[in-house]
């Protein structure tokens, strides 16, 4: 239990560095590997949880296709590569107070629905019946049962998101 | 400390081995190698000529969509691998199931190929 408090909090440090990183650098391709980061990160806290699935979907996802289209994203706009002096304006500190706001709603979220609850613990559970309650087939299993008709509309969504921008990268 | 989480201790030695390895052969070889530097050195290679232009070449939008379809296609990845892994449990109904999924997105497929966005120019 204290090895993996310690790997979380190095963990949480890491992400939180690298999240202001995120916002305060004054370059916008060093935000964008900032945000690797701290999504690497995240995907670590998730193996800690032993939520070995969703850690892999998360390198998988966010690091290898999301941050991917935020480069193509910089790489196509006019914004020059390099530091900027004007990247920062009065918005941040509305930001900041939505910042503030969100954390505070998300907090008050968790709190209310889950308060005193505990996770069950990793120590003397054997790595099968983890696997069998957390693993890849567990998703399987949810994904097949319980949210089969969520899991069949993701696939309409994801064609609608294909079909919009295909529609409006092509100009004739 | 759990087992679980032991299994994971030998991905951390073999990051920090391999991260030691790095430090020591650059250390050896900043050690070993002259230094002679000049501008000529310098310049960023590229495939042998010298460079022409800025650092920064605005790309064309075409090049997104296909970063997008990889998107979209990794995500569908994603989903096939916890039904691959129960393919048996599942059987005829799984496999109907995911012949939708995968129907549904290869339809994109064959629209994004009818409109041209697929031809490399």
């Amino acid at each position: 239990m204290i090895a993996q408090n310690i790997a979380f909090a190095i963990l949480a440090l890491v992400a939180t560095l690298a999240a202001l990183r995120v916002v305060t650098t004054r370059n916008v391709v060093h935000a964008a590997l900032y945000l690797v980061v701290v999504l690497a990160s995240v995907g670590a806290l998730y193996v800690l949880l032993a939520a070995e699935f969703v850690a892999a979907v998360q390198i998988l996802i966010y690091i290898g296709a999301i941050v991917v289209l935020f480069l193509f994203g910089i790489m196509l706009t006019r914004a020059t590569i390099g530091v900027e002096s004007d990247l920062d304006n009065d918005q941040r500190w509305i930001a900041a107070i939505t910042g503030l706001f969100l954390l505070g709603v998300l907090t008050f979220v968790l709190v209310e629905s889950f308060g005193d609850d505990q996770l069950p613990g990793l120590a003397g559970v054997s790595r099968e019946e983890l696997t069998a309650q957390r693993g890849t087939g567990a998703v399987g299993d949810a994904i097949f049962s319980t949210y089969l008709v969520p899991f069949e509309v993701i696939s309409v969504l994801l064609l609608a998101a294909l079909v919009g921008a295909i529609v409006l990268a092509r100009r004739d | 400390m759990a087992e679980f989480l032991r299994a994971y201790l030998t991905v951390a030695v073999f990051a920090g081995a391999a991260g030691l390895l790095v430090a020591l052969l650059s250390t050896l070889g900043w050690a070993v190698r002259p230094s002679r530097p000049s501008r000529q050195k310098s310049i960023a290679y590229e495939s042998g000529v010298d460079p022409a232009g800025t650092d920064f070449g605005q790309s064309q939008v075409r090049y997104y969509i296909f970063a997008l379809l990889f998107v979209l296609f990794d995500v569908e990845a994603v989903y096939i691998f916890p039904w691959a892994l129960r393919l048996e449990g599942y059987g005829v109904f799984g496999l109907v199931e995911m012949g939708v999924f995968i129907v549904i997105l290869a339809l994109g497929l064959v629209y994004a190929w009818r409109k041209g966005v697929l031809r490399w120019v």
